[in-house]
């Protein structure tokens, strides 16, 4: 079992490498880095143009398979993905950057995998129900409703209720109040107004999510012998339904989570945009309107790296949790 | 509880049976039609879907004003009985404007999510059929391509197809949404390949391609049918978060993306520019999700809402 999660590893790391690797090459190929200096007034010398272009390593004379490997030695030997158009390097944002995805990413997906769990048993419980067709149906309706479309429709809510309470309550741009200052605890507090309406979108989301695939699991389960077993032993109802039950359906619940976090944080550019956070996800957008060939091979890195991780976390975690399938 | 069920959905349709035809056993394409007619979600999500159609289509026929047309005398006003939608700050009309923006979502979403079927259908039947080296090659490419989030290809290929109309964005949204499909159908052809029909067909010396279209692809209809319409709605929600954020559907083209990406600026102090073709969206959406989820229960009952 380890040598087969280790060799799964192996693969996805070959596989992200790749991607990285093409993911350069069709940068190169598409996007023009020397464009942003063509729209400068007045126009800088091509000469003092070639030079920054081949600071950056991005001059497009270079042939794109010698720029990739330069690109390759300097990650393998400095650690370094280069630097933004901005003259920063690409690590130290993304490490900024991953760091505002996180705040904003981890509280709403957590609220709404516990929500979802716990939706989804209940609707398994009850199936058919009226409760389990609410569920069931206004899951369907926030899968209809595109991300962006969530989080305006919450900017507007908020918008009204500031309206008609006639006080900014609920801020919503940026991760903080620009320019506020004050104790710790007002600093806290408006970080928290500010991260209300992300984590209400993403656990609208999590939950419609998670409680599908929890509603689906959890009826496998109760479906299963040692369900009956377990009653006929003289567990009461409740009490074999979450004893042998909901333990057992929590196991793939588990390694979703893990692979979903993966992607969560690479889907979450939408939110950042919309709510104004300097992300990562905003981070890869723009480095493709400006025209970044560095930004955009080292987030796409970043990106395949993470679903790497949660991949094999997911299942190393499958197969440490379900005995079944440790032999 | 899962036999139980099963027996219970078993019984209904005996009962059927009986109504219409005694004796002879009824045919598998029947028997999805008699499950589906006896879905208050499919016959809501149809006929809603259908509403949307015809009124997309025949609407602008109706309507007072044109897309493009300006009201200088009602600029940035609320829905009223002159414009139904309201007008944003120009004098538009946004009914005339979410109609237009839901015509070429509709085209795209369901050429983009069909075509997407069929890629998956030819790729996945092909590496599945033959196995080996065609197999391994065919499934790094489509790992390759899962990696990375469909979102940011598209984001990185915007360069390419922006320059060009809708038509070349439309293509794009097909040639990068077959891979998950493209895995399932394959593992289905696995399971088919060595079926004695199918091995019948191979001995009979079928050429590999007739083998497929023959006999493979019509024993995996039913998935590529859920997989079509669901693929419609993904197709939908691709374009319209591509062109809001810029990336998709350029002006002056108009999708309800684009509409949306214009209503938002103004969207605190005039909601209705946002919410009105929000809606449209989302009930568009619904409803082919439920036409969609009503299909998967029709032809195997065990999965979706009402599985178990």
């Amino acid at each position: 079992m380890t040598l087969y999660v280790i060799r799964r590893f192996f693969n996805y790391a070959i596989l992200s490498l790749v991607a990285t690797c093409l993911a350069y090459v069709l940068a190169s190929l598409v996007l023009d880095p020397a464009e942003r200096f063509y729209g400068m007034n007045p126009r800088p010398p091509q000469a003092s143009i070639d030079a920054s272009l081949n600071e950056m390593g991005v001059n497009p004379d270079v042939p794109v398979l010698v720029r990739l490997w330069d690109w390759l030695v300097q990650l393998f030997t400095e650690f370094s993905l280069g630097t933004t158009v901005g003259g920063q390097q690409v690590t130290a944002e993304i490490a900024a950057r991953s760091g505002a995805s996180l705040r904003l990413l981890l509280v709403g997906s957590i609220i709404g995998a516990v929500l979802g769990v716990v939706l989804g048993v209940w609707g398994a419980v009850r199936q058919y129900k009226a409760s389990d067709q609410v569920v069931t149906y206004t899951s369907f309706l926030i899968f209809a409703t595109p991300v962006f479309v969530i989080g305006v429709l919450l900017m507007i809510g908020a918008t009204m209720l500031n309206n008609a309470l006639g006080t900014q309550v609920i801020r919503f741009t940026g991760e903080y109040t620009a320019g506020i200052s004050g104790n710790w605890w007002d600093l806290a507090l408006d970080r928290a107004v500010h991260l209300l309406l992300p984590t209400i979108a993403l656990a609208l989301i999590g939950a419609a999510t998670y409680s599908r695939y929890q509603r689906s699991v959890m009826l496998d389960v109760l479906g299963a012998d040692y369900i009956r077993t377990a009653r006929s032993k003289g567990l009461r109802r409740n009490q074999a339904l979450v004893r042998h039950g909901v333990r057992i359906a929590l196991i793939p619940m588990t390694t979703f989570f893990a692979y979903s976090f993966g992607t969560l944080i690479a889907g979450s550019a939408m939110l950042e945009i919309v709510f104004s956070w300097r992300g990562m996800g905003q981070f890869s957008l723009e480095a493709v309107t400006k025209n970044d060939i560095n930004a955009i091979a080292g987030s796409t890195l970043f990106v395949a790296v993470l679903i790497l991780i949660s991949s094999t976390l997911s299942e190393a975690l499958y197969a440490a949790l379900d005995p079944r399938v440790r032999s | 509880m899962t036999a139980l069920n099963e027996t219970v959905v078993e019984a209904t349709l005996d009962d059927d049976l009986v109504i219409t035809d005694a004796r002879r056993p009824l045919s598998r394409n029947k028997l999805v039609a008699l499950r589906l007619r006896s879905m208050p979600r499919f016959w809501v999500g149809i006929s809603i879907f259908a509403l949307i159609v015809l009124w997309a289509f025949l609407g602008p026929i109706l309507a007072q004003w044109s897309p493009t047309e300006r009201d200088a005398l009602n600029m940035g006003m609320g829905p009223t009985l002159r414009h139904w939608f309201g007008t944003n700050a120009i004098g538009q009309d946004i009914y005339a404007q979410t109609l237009s923006g839901l015509q070429k979502s509709l085209v795209i979403g369901l050429v983009a999510g069909i075509s997407a079927t069929l890629i998956a259908a030819i790729v996945g039947s092909t590496a599945g059929y033959l196995g080996g080296g065609t197999d391994k090659v065919i499934g790094w490419v489509v790992h390759l391509l899962l990696v990375v989030p469909a979102f940011f290809i598209f984001v990185l290929l915007s360069p390419l197809y922006r320059g060009l109309s809708w038509i070349a964005l439309t293509f794009f949204l097909a040639l990068f949404s077959w891979m998950i499909m493209a895995q399932v159908v394959r593992s289905q052809t696995r399971s088919l390949r060595n079926r004695d029909f199918v091995r019948a067909a191979r001995y009979m010396g079928m050429p590999t391609s007739g083998i497929l279209r023959r006999h493979i692809i019509p024993n995996i209809a039913s998935l590529l049918i859920i997989d079509a319409t669901l693929g419609v709605v993904a197709a939908i929600m691709a374009e319209t978060s591509l062109s809001y954020f810029g990336f998709g559907v350029q002006k002056p083209e108009v999708s309800l993306g684009t509409l949306l990406a214009d209503g938002t600026s103004a969207a605190l102090t005039r909601p209705w520019l946002f919410v009105f073709p929000a809606m449209v969206l989302i009930i568009l959406l619904f409803a082919i999700s439920l036409v969609g989820d009503a299909l998967r229960d029709a032809i195997d009952p065990t999965s979706g809402v009402n599985r178990g």
